[in-house]
């Protein structure tokens, strides 16, 4: 084995690749200056700006509540399909129904936005908040589906498997054990799912209508006619939301595991 | 698996399946044939702005006559688009090379560390991929622009002059920096999980019987970790095929990329038709590799049941 030092570098030059970027945007969403190669200062100026700046407040509500809703539909679809994937053996059409979990991980986002917009506009709905939303649940649902299908083929079904001898209902076994223990990667996934809706610009251009403009879109348009601090504001500020989401999310993960880990404990000892 | 199915009510049993798969159908499987559809039809100026090519039910006859295929004649007649698709090919196969030689010393270097510090460092590649998308190719452009920061580090290095500025924004080069920044958690992650698996004793014995650190890598390590390659590489090459906001915030005039060419006959010169003939054929590009990534998945699905 070679020395550590190497590794240690490669690693360091790597993980700064990745950092840096980010970490002059939110430097910057601080700066006094209206230029954004000049320091002058520390400020929360832009911050209040943004504030102020109604649409820019507005399409941040509406991103926020397009990705709950979206994130939230997607969990209960993605956890259904990974429990067909992993628990059913005879899915009609089996080879279909994986590859339509699978394919929207990898389909450009041009193809899906463009392809999910023609489905609107021949059924004849009026795109908007809800065209936004179904789309989002379209392609979160199936990373859930793969978080979900990781953890559920890994799961001990000796639980399952006892409820089910002791005669509880199918039903209720899921409810009471299954969706407990598997819920870590479902909290995993509607976090994931979450931010993918919250990310979006090419999906949400296709399928939004007016009145829906998200906070992408609008970041986006922005963003063509040059870099300004209260762009970068409001992405530190989604940044923030972000970051705060994933660490609440991994606490509740450990302390779910730590307690699953108790239960498991408590039950094979009792046992 | 066979006692949850017997020991499984059939209604609840059906319901599982049935819900995820009719949302996928009517929202995933049934938008692709009407991309198909429209792709064959003529432009028309109205809202929607292409005249179908057939409504409702008609017989077979009447849909096959009414066919037109003059979007994808247009397309191969104007050389634009075939650049468009060989470019974008070229970017992707070059992104993702670019990929590996950054992903791999980096994911292998993960393998090797302790045990104790490799979940930190899991986590510390996923995080990036938490932050949006749009904002981390947006990062670039302050530091690429010729008065941006890079121009100002190396200035204040003194390696460059303060008259000389930095040329990268708006070429090739910055679009490949936006793509390895932007795509490098998804090459590290397959890797890193392929290479963790790899069992030490296989190098160690290679040692003891006097093989040289760098031929054991090619004779072990890379042949065991090629699924993860496999993997990482179709999950960049993939998107980044028909990858939209990078070529369009970080290229410039020469960056010919087929999501902008998409993205500007929709949004630009409103012809859906021909955008969506741009889509299949793009679809149909990607076919093989999608397939490829498909397998893979299927594989590492089993494998691990």
């Amino acid at each position: 084995m070679k020395p550590g030092r190497f590794d240690a570098t490669v690693l360091t030059i790597g993980f700064a690749f990745l950092y840096i970027p980010i970490l002059i945007l939110v430097i910057y969403s601080f700066n006094a200056s209206k230029l954004v190669t000049v320091w002058g200062g520390f400020s929360t100026q832009w911050y209040q700006q943004m504030w102020h700046n109604e649409a820019l407040m507005d399409a941040a509500w509406v991103t926020i509540r397009v990705a709950v809703l979206s994130a939230s539909i997607g969990t209960v679809l993605g956890t259904l399909a990974a429990l067909a994937l992993v628990r059913f053996v005879r899915i009609p059409a089996r080879m279909l129904f994986s590859a339509m979990i699978y394919a929207p991980l990898v389909m450009p986002e041009v193809i899906t936005g463009l392809s999910l917009l023609l489905l609107f506009v021949a059924v004849g709905v009026d795109r908007g908040f809800w065209t936004v939303v179904i789309a989002h649940t379209t392609f979160t649902m199936c990373y859930v589906a793969i978080v979900v299908q990781s953890r559920l083929v890994t799961f001990d079904r000796s639980l399952e498997e006892a409820a089910l001898d002791l005669g509880c209902p199918p039903v209720k076994t899921f409810f009471a054990i299954t969706l407990p223990l598997i819920m870590p990667a479902v909290v995993a996934g509607w976090m994931l799912a979450f931010t993918l809706s919250l990310d979006d610009l090419v999906i949400a251009s296709f399928t939004t209508g007016p009145g829906a403009t998200t906070l992408p879109i609008k970041i986006y348009s922005q963003v063509r006619l040059g870099v300004t601090p209260e762009i970068n504001a409001a992405c530190t500020l989604l940044i923030g939301i972000v970051t705060i989401g994933v660490i609440i999310a991994s606490v509740a993960t450990k302390r779910r595991e730590y307690q699953r880990q108790r239960d498991e404990h408590l039950a094979t000892t009792a046992a | 698996m066979s006692q949850a199915s017997a020991t499984s009510p059939g209604k609840a049993r059906w319901l599982v399946v049935a819900v995820p798969y009719v949302w996928l159908i009517l929202f995933f499987l049934m938008p692709f044939v009407i991309i198909v559809k429209i792709s064959l039809s003529d432009t028309a100026i109205s809202m929607p702005p292409y005249t179908p090519v057939f409504q409702g039910f008609s017989t077979l006859r009447d849909f096959i006559s009414q066919l037109d295929f003059d979007n994808y004649l247009f397309l191969t007649e104007d050389p634009l688009y075939s650049e468009a698709y060989l470019s974008s090919l070229r970017v992707a196969v070059v992104s993702t090379l670019l990929l590996l030689l950054v992903g791999y010393p980096m994911a292998l270097c993960m393998a090797r560390a302790n045990h104790g510090i490799r979940p930190t460092l899991v986590m510390l590649v996923i995080l990036p991929f938490w932050t949006s998308f749009l904002i981390r190719v947006y990062a670039w452009i302050g530091i690429l622009k010729p008065e941006g920061l890079l121009t100002l580090l190396l200035q204040s290095l003194h390696l460059y002059g303060p008259d000389e500025q930095v040329q990268i924004f708006r070429t090739q080069t910055a679009v490949y920096i936006g793509i390895v920044y932007s795509y490098l958690p998804f090459m590290v992650l397959p890797l890193y999980s392929a290479l963790e698996k790899l069992d030490g004793t296989l190098l160690e014995a290679a040692n003891d019987l006097g093989c040289p650190p760098w031929k054991a890598f090619w004779k072990i390590t890379f042949p065991l970790s090629l699924p993860g390659v496999i993997a990482g590489s179709m999950i960049c090459f993939i998107p980044i095929t028909g990858e939209f906001v990078i070529p369009d915030l970080l290229g410039g005039a020469q960056t010919l990329m087929i999501g902008k060419t998409l993205w500007t006959e929709f949004f630009g010169n409103r012809d859906w038709p021909l955008a969506s003939a741009v889509a299949v054929i793009l679809l149909i590009v990607l076919v093989i590799p999608i397939v490829i990534f498909q397998n893979q998945q299927r594989k590492a699905e089993g494998g691990k049941a």
